[in-house]
Parts: structure tokens; C-alpha cells; sequence
């Protein structure tokens, strides 16, 4: 079936009417969960999503301890009512490789030498899922990792940038990913200037791949305003009048 | 507070560049001091700290701590220390060196759910805290309310030379003993003044961050008791 929407109009304005270097509407809350260690919630868009962090604790199974570091886990799980189509709670390929990315994207701005033989666990929870999930649950989760008193090297933020119509655009949504060319998402450590996640679904040349990387780590510095503000209110808003 | 340095800071925060000295909470790197956590940067004589406002209790040796027994097998407690390790009690350090695992009952000193005051001994990455109850005041509690608190707290609880704790323990004539853990026993005369006290505690855990704060809880204290 043909569709008549057009993902880019004649003037740069997108199916959602955003232009082409606009990000959805971003919201963060910090510590919002009593029993976990440290949790954020965020808005990206229409994702929905919730993450929680406990640790350090001890490592069950106790085979995976280090005796010289702390370890990091992740689970990545959508709720069976985040997509229109009731989803199998149990985990799915996709699912899998996320929690495997967003661990090893988080991994390099943890410091954990300082907990040795423990662990430190994330879960993500998708609550309602639109495109570019992956890098709202980065976003939330090393704003968990923080709340939670984790000891890092620089906050990971993340978002996506893709290719639609022959035009390299910021912040793909759900309809810009089935229907576009290209899907980008990059995490980025925004003081250390280090990138710690790249996936690319698509084909681009070499100077719509380079300038889809500058495209999606500006998106990411004013990703990092909203997660900075989001710590802020959370830990001295008495003080914000 | 008198130094203007302060500032509140988040995690990859550069808080200085030049040639300063790595303290707590905080990495160098290419010159440049970034913060680690949430909390607030200190900067004092070429030292730079990060006084955290989250976190967990790590064991450092010497802490007066206060522990919660989980379990007990042949020769040692367990204790439950608000830590993410576990503090090891030996049988020996209760009964004195002449303990014997055949005559000595461990469940005769301590059972499982007794709250203890006691020290950490010993402590290194590849074991258990090691906790001694052998010391002066320490041993276990009989009396008193266990509050907890958040570990990261308890310095701004005491205040600068023990000054917010004593201007609580003056006004509710509360006895309060602070567990480096996070966790606390207070006693007090009555239910009345129990309550009074705790608020302060929980009020001082809250509003942690904010400047004056000793003068805040000292005027809550005096109106709350007054009535």
C-alpha cells in the first residue's frame, strides 16, 4: 500500500512537524522510585520509559563477581503494553541486543574499580515505545546511574540521526525509521567528547555518515542540558526559587 | 558558608583546570578536574573535592558503624551494615579469646535482628568487612529508635565540629548515636520529643544542600519544643 504522507515537505518540515534539525519534546524526571537506588523516567518524544538502578550489591550468581572491579548489567525489557500489538513479555532478539548495546555504551563512563565484587544493575523499562527507544533509555539510565551515586567520568547522552527523503535529518521518529533510508543512534560522552554508542541501519556515503555524526552529537549536547537540569532539580531544587 | 567556591555540580562537570590535587569524587584528566557525582565542589588549599549528595555506604576502617545481625554460622555473625558487603563478626571478638565452638553458644550474646554498635577492623577488596565490637561504648544496643538515613548525609548531619548534632541533642535532651552507615539510635525521654527529634534528622536529610541550615533546624527545634 502507498501512503500520500510525505516524510519532508518542500519547506523542511517533517511528518510531525518538526524541522529537520529538531528534536522531539524531551522531559526527564530524576529519582522518581522510593525502593530502587537511583531511577529517572523520561519523555522522548512518545516514548515512555522507566529505569531503575540498584547497587553496588552483592553478585548473584556469585561466579560472575570480579574481585577486581564491579561489574554492570542490563536488562532492556518492553512492557507487553508498550506497542499497539500486545508484545510477549519474554525477552526478544531485539531486546537482548539492546541491553547488550546500552551496557556497553554506559560501560565506559562507570567508574567501578571502587566496588570490587559487585554489581551494578540497570532496568530499563519501555512503557510506551515510539523510534529511537534505545537512546531515550541511554538517556534515562545514566541519569539513573547518577541518582543512584554510581561514580562516573561524564554523564552518556544519546540520540539518533538518520537519512529520510535524500536529507539527513535529527531524531528519527517511529514513521521517519519504517519508511526512511537510514536510522543513526549515537551516545556520546559531551565533556569527554567520546562517542560510546554507533549503529547505523541503512546506507549512506561517506559524507552523509560524517555529517550524520555531527548532526546527532549536537543533538546530544542539548540532550545533556535537559539531563543536567533534570539531576539539578532533583538534588538542589530548594535552592531554585 | 564561608567559601565562595562551592558549586553545585553533576557528573563530567569540569570543576577547575590547572594544577590541582585529585580528592575525593573527582578524576583528572588533561588537566582539567571533572566531578564524578552529583553533589558539591570544594576547592581548598590546591585540593579539589566533591562532597557527594548520593550514594552508598563503603566501609573505611575505623567507622564507628551500626549493624543488624542476619545470620550466624559456627565462628562468626554476619551484619547487615547498609554496605554492599556484609560485615563479618568473629566469635572470638565477643568471647574472648578463650572461645571454644563447643561450649560457647553464639545465640547466647547475639541473636539474629540485634542491632550492635561496633567498629570496622579491617578492610580490603578481596574480603568481608571485618567488624570488632571489642572497644569501649561499643557492643549491643538494648535501647533506642533506629532511623536511617542516607550514608551520603550523615557528615552534614553532625555539621562542622559536631555543631547540628549538638544543637539537637540540646534542645530535645535526645541521646543520638551516628552509624557512618547511615543508620542512627536515638533515645529520648518521650514519645513526644522522639518524634520532634526524628523530624529534625529527616529535615536536615532533605534540605541537606542548603546554606544556614544549622540555624534553620535550631528554630524549627525551639518552636516545635515550645509548643
Amino acid at each position: 500500500m502507498k501512503t500520500d504522507m510525505q516524510l519532508l515537505n518542500n519547506d523542511g518540515i517533517r511528518c510531525d512537524g518538526r524541522k529537520i534539525d529538531e528534536l522531539r519534546k524531551i522531559t526527564i524526571k530524576a529519582g522518581i522510585l522510593k525502593n530502587a537506588n537511583g531511577s529517572a523516567y523520561i519523555e522522548f518524544g512518545n516514548n515512555k520509559i522507566l529505569v531503575g538502578v540498584f547497587g553496588p550489591r552483592d553478585v548473584h550468581p556469585k561466579h560472575l563477581s570480579d574481585t577486581n572491579t564491579g561489574i554492570l548489567r542490563c536488562r532492556y525489557h518492553m512492557s507487553p503494553f508498550s506497542v499497539t500489538e500486545r508484545k510477549n513479555p519474554a525477552p526478544s532478539r531485539r531486546e537482548i541486543e539492546i541491553s547488550k548495546v546500552i551496557k556497553e555504551a554506559l560501560q565506559p563512563s562507570v567508574i567501578l574499580k571502587k566496588f570490587p565484587r559487585t554489581v551494578v544493575d540497570v532496568f530499563v523499562e519501555v512503557l510506551q515505545a515510539d523510534g529511537g527507544s534505545r537512546c531515550a533509555a541511554l538517556n534515562a539510565a545514566s541519569i539513573a546511574l547518577a541518582d543512584a551515586g554510581i561514580p562516573m567520568k561524564d554523564m552518556v547522552s544519546a540520540c539518533a540521526a538518520g537519512k529520510i527523503a535524500d536529507t539527513i535529518v535529527l531524531d528519527v521518529n517511529n514513521e521517519e525509521d519504517q519508511a526512511g533510508q537510514a536510522d543513526m543512534p549515537v551516545g556520546y560522552m559531551p565533556n569527554l567528547d567520546k562517542i560510546t554508542l554507533l549503529q547505523l541501519d541503512g546506507i549512506l556515503t561517506t559524507q552523509e555518515y560524517e555529517k550524520c555524526i555531527d548532526v546527532a552529537i549536537q543533538g546530544c549536547k542539548i540532550v545533556y542540558e535537559i539531563q543536567k537540569k533534570a539531576l539539578i532539580d532533583k538534588f538542589f531544587k530548594c535552592d531554585i526559587k | 558558608m564561608e567559601n565562595d567556591k562551592r558549586v553545585y555540580v553533576t557528573p563530567g562537570d569540569v570543576i577547575t583546570t590547572g594544577p590541582y590535587r585529585a580528592d575525593q569524587n573527582v578524576i583528572c584528566q588533561n588537566n582539567k578536574i571533572i566531578s564524578t557525582v552529583v553533589g558539591i565542589s570544594e576547592i581548598y588549599d590546591n585540593n579539589v573535592k566533591v562532597i557527594p549528595l548520593s550514594g552508598i555506604y563503603m566501609p573505611k576502617v575505623n567507622d564507628l558503624i551500626i549493624g543488624k545481625v542476619i545470620s550466624h554460622i559456627s565462628l562468626s555473625w554476619e551484619l547487615d551494615i547498609n554496605s554492599c558487603y556484609s560485615g563479618f563478626l568473629p566469635a572470638h571478638d565477643v568471647f574472648g579469646r578463650d572461645f571454644s565452638a563447643h561450649s560457647d553458644e553464639l545465640s547466647s550474646r547475639l541473636n539474629i535482628g540485634d542491632l550492635v554498635t561496633a567498629k570496622i577492623a579491617n578492610f580490603d577488596k578481596n574480603r568481608d568487612p571485618l567488624i570488632t565490637i571489642a572497644d569501649r561504648d561499643l557492643g549491643k544496643i538494648n535501647s533506642g529508635e533506629l532511623v536511617e538515613i542516607s550514608p551520603s548525609k550523615v557528615p552534614r548531619l553532625i555539621g562542622k565540629r559536631g555543631t547540628m548534632i549538638q544543637t539537637i541533642e540540646s534542645a530535645t535532651h535526645a541521646s543520638i548515636i551516628i552509624g557512618q552507615n547511615g543508620w542512627l539510635i536515638v533515645s529520648c525521654k518521650n514519645q513526644k520529643l522522639l518524634s520532634k527529634t526524628i523530624d529534625a534528622i529527616k529535615m536536615i536529610e532533605t534540605q541537606s544542600h542548603v546554606a544556614d541550615l544549622t540555624d534553620k533546624v535550631k528554630s524549627k527545634l525551639e518552636s516545635d519544643v515550645g509548643e
